[in-house]
């Protein structure tokens, strides 16, 4: 294992030039290169970045964002029928509580949390095990103003510029402002923050913050907090029922069209679980494995966009599904962690991207957008490094970091980088890494207001599955933020809702039926069903004798 | 690119996979529909513990299916979940007392220094020693061998004396955070300032601004990465 030996032919440029980019670094790269001129900045976006191709995006023709033009993927998912038989029956109820979280993440575990601490009774249920989420792989931080040149208004500015200006300011001050609440709250269940020996915060910068802001937990922040939520969960076992395996598949309504509950599915027995519940907290996190443009994701194995479907064909309003974010540095080579994160720490401390001659060709700290631009420029300009499997990427010269920092640096800082790449024989010590942009979030998502409430009543929404917060782009290490501060408010309101609430009538799924009606009014027919649940990795070659009537995951047109 | 198949067992049976799959491409590209033993499949959640033998190696090992990339004649078993106990407590009503492992996993007294955790764990994390530190009250310790810790639960499937050593450690380092950790007096300072209102006029001007305005306040901000 390591990389293949032509690629130390390159590998060797890189070395090359590398004594005199250290010495850049130690003056200031300011100094010799420019962050792009607003203009500049919009030409290599148009050119390069994803979401301005052509095809990137197209109308939705049914649902409440008619006629609006969203990512082309998400259109094609949306527009499919569910995966509900047409007879299907609401009956028996199996289960039945005041608040339903559906989704284990960061954000399910808050709202299951602060729902049961105001005296709610709690079912979370959830696609894999507590905790298989998005939440437990960031690495690079949480954005919080705990340092005293900062504050939560230049918080506000830097997160509402760096999201074009299109994030919601309510809901941007809410985040803001309960930032540094949210860092003690943690603290006091137990999450180990990265400190300075007088008990203070050590604190990062980041792309598009103007303060250093970044509070982590080594380079597991995300499995740090993550696994002490999913333990505090844990230790309310009276007040929450934990359902794992168990993912959702349609949301279900009392007669006053108000969300009541949700039909859930056993993936392995293929039996339907039928929940009711005063109100419905939606968790579920992105969309990373529905790989926009084929593009390899970053994100966890079960990110596929279900909560999304099931609340648009509620009649949830979409907010911003037109922006992906796509990472600069995912990693391309060794195939094995193809699309893997690479955090942006390294670059915040000294790792340069460098081409295939071994030059710096960018500012390394531009807006993500801009970046990953610029790398996939220099890759069409044939300035890229080639995989073996015919892929292109450019260098992350990672040794740099030994050399501004002091050798140690990187096992201390980045312990799971190190290791990842170790396991497949590259040492990032002394190694660079190859790196080509990779799907890391989704932007927008079911929009909510400062409580969460979506545009169906009692549906609540919290966490990467919301939109309006970050507007078309958001800043690193302000998502974790937004789980913690919105996954806490959703339960608290979902408590206070579920004390007024009283079920009216007849449980139904009619709005999944009136939904399939509307794309039949529209002539559209798709092959397969969604929510995805799970994305496709078989072989198509092993499916070719596949009894497609005995698997509901069965690829479409099979 | 045409690659190399290589034989493996997966679950007993004998199938050829391309050389350099991880345990869990492997299975995929077989047609195994994974519902579970999957969660990141980039080695942070643990989800994907496996057990494989090797050939001609007498030695059970462990590995995380993500990460693992397979070996010919490899014999493969996932193992989605350990089934452990986890003390179930109010974090605020401890206290970082060593006592609290007496009470809540009284089995940590019986480890015999096997060292078979250590040898299993996918992270390469001196587990012996922080069930050791644990054994000794020393949190500190505990919090920082265990950290990277990802709650695989082969260490505790292959312990002799019946362990759940990632919930020890997860214990241990909820009161190391929240007790024996030092504090940030600044924070207080920050949260009774918001508390306050302090803020509230500079929000409520921030958000009366015309787009425009908006846009020039935040091109011209300044940019400082001083702490104070
Ligand atoms: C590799 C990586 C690194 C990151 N680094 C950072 C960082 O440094 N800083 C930062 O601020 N942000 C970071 N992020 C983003 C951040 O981690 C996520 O946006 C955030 O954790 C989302 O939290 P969530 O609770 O909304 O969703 P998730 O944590 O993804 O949780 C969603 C849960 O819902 C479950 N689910 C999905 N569908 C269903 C269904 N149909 N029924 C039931 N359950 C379902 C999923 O299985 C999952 O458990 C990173 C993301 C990734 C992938
Ligand atoms: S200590 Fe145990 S649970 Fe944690 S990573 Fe190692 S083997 Fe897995
Ligand atoms: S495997 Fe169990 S008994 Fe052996 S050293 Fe580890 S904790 Fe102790
Ligand atoms: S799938 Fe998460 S560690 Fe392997």
């Amino acid at each position: 294992m390591g990389y293949p030996d032509y690629m130390y032919e390159s590998i060797k440029l890189v070395e090359a030039t590398r004594p005199r980019r250290a010495e850049m670094a130690k003056e200031g790269l300011q100094k010799f290169l420019k962050p792009l001129s607003a203009e500049e900045r919009e030409k290599v976006l148009r050119d390069n970045h994803p979401d301005y191709q052509p095809e990137a995006r197209k109308p939705i023709r049914v649902g409440p964002n008619k006629g609006e033009h969203l990512t082309s993927e998400v259109v094609d998912i949306l527009e499919r029928p569910s995966r509900l038989p047409r007879d299907f029956k609401l009956e028996p109820v199996d289960y039945e509580t005041d608040v339903l979280v559906i989704g284990g993440g960061g954000a399910g575990c808050q709202a299951a949390l602060w729902a049961a601490k105001n005296g709610a009774k709690v079912i979370l249920c959830t696609k894999l095990r507590l905790g298989d989420a998005n939440s437990m792989m960031s690495q690079g931080g949480m954005q919080a103003s705990v340092n005293p040149g900062d504050s939560p208004l230049i918080h506000y500015l830097d997160a509402i510029g760096g999201g074009h200006f299109d994030n919601k300011p309510e809901l941007l001050k809410i985040m803001t402002s309960e930032a540094p609440y949210i860092v003690k709250f943690l603290e006091e269940l137990g999450v180990i923050w990265d400190k300075l020996p007088d008990g203070h915060y050590q604190t990062q910068s980041g792309g598009g913050a103007s303060r250093r802001r970044m509070l982590s937990c080594r380079d597991y922040t995300g499995a740090e907090i993550m696994r002490v939520l999913r333990d505090e969960v844990r230790n309310h076992p009276e007040e929450i029922t934990i359902l794992e395996f168990l993912p959702a598949l349609e949301l279900i309504k009392d007669e006053e069209g108000k969300a009541a509950g949700a039909v859930l599915f056993d993936m392995e027995t293929g039996q339907y679980h039928v929940v009711k519940a005063k109100v419905v907290v939606l968790a579920t996190g992105g969309f990373g494995r529905i790989h926009i443009r084929g593009f390899p994701t970053t994100n966890h194995y079960g990110a596929t966009m279900d909560g999304l479907v099931m609340a648009y064909r509620a009649g949830a309003r979409l907010l911003h599904m037109d922006s992906v974010q796509f990472h600069p540095t995912g990693a391309i080579y060794p195939p094995q962690i193809h699309g893997f994160l690479i955090t942006e720490k390294i670059r915040a401390m000294g790792g340069q991207p460098v081409n295939a001659k071994g030059e710096l060709f960018v500012y390394p700290m531009e807006p993500r957008d801009v970046e990953a631009s610029e790398y996939i420029q220099e890759c069409k300009k044939g300035l890229g490094v080639r995989t073996p499997d015919g892929q292109y990427g450019i260098w992350l010269d990672s040794p740099l970091i030994e050399i501004l920092h002091g050798s140690g640096t990187i096992e201390r800082a980045f312990p799971a980088m190190f290791r990842q790449y170790k396991r497949f024989g590259i040492d990032i010590r002394v190694l660079p890494m190859l790196v080509y942009p990779t799907l890391h979030y989704q932007n927008g998502g079911v929009e909510i207001e400062e409580n969460c409430h979506t545009s169906v009543p009692n549906l609540l929404a919290a966490g990467e599955v919301s939109g309006g917060v970050h507007g078309r782009n958001r800043l690193m290490g302000n998502s974790v933020l937004d789980y913690n501060v919105f996954g806490r408010r959703a339960g608290i309101e979902a408590a206070k809702l579920a004390r007024e609430t009283e079920i009216k009538g007849r449980l139904n799924v009619d709005h999944v039926w009136e939904y399939e009606e509307e794309l039949k009014g529209e002539g559209i027919e798709t092959k397969g069903y969604s929510p995805l649940l799970l994305p496709e990795y078989r072989n198509l070659e092993s499916l070719k004798r596949h009894r497609t009537e005995f698997d509901p995951f069965a690829p479409a047109g099979l | 690119m045409t690659q190399d198949l290589i034989p493996i067992y997966i679950y007993s049976r004998k199938y050829y996979v391309p050389e350099g799959s991880t345990i869990i491409t492997a299975l995929e590209y077989l047609g195994f529909k994974l519902k579970k033993g999957v969660g990141c499949k980039e080695g942070f959640c643990g989800a994907c513990a496996s057990l494989y033998r090797l050939k001609g190696d007498y030695k059970l090992k462990g590995g995380l299916g993500c990460q693992t990339v397979v070996q010919p004649e490899m014999q493969i078993v996932q193992i989605p979940f350990v089934p452990a106990p986890k003390a179930v407590y109010k974090i605020e009503e401890l206290q970082p007392d060593p006592e609290i492992f007496v009470r809540y996993y009284p089995e940590l007294y019986r480890c015999l220094s096997c060292n078979t955790c250590t040898k299993i764990c996918p992270q390469e994390l001196q587990v012996m020693d922080f069930v050791q530190a644990a054994v000794r009250g020393d949190f500190e310790q505990v919090a920082n061998l265990s950290f990277d810790c990802i709650m695989c639960g082969l260490c505790s499937a292959r312990c002799p004396a019946e362990i759940t050593q990632f919930n020890v450690a997860m214990l241990a380092r909820r009161i190391y955070g929240k007790y024996l950790m030092k504090k940030s007096t600044f924070l207080e300072q920050r949260l009774k300032e918001i508390e306050s209102g302090k803020y509230e006029e500079g929000y409520r001007e921030l958000m009366s601004l015309s787009q425009e305005e908006l846009k020039n306040r935040y091109f011209q901000r300044e940019i400082d990465f001083q702490i104070t």
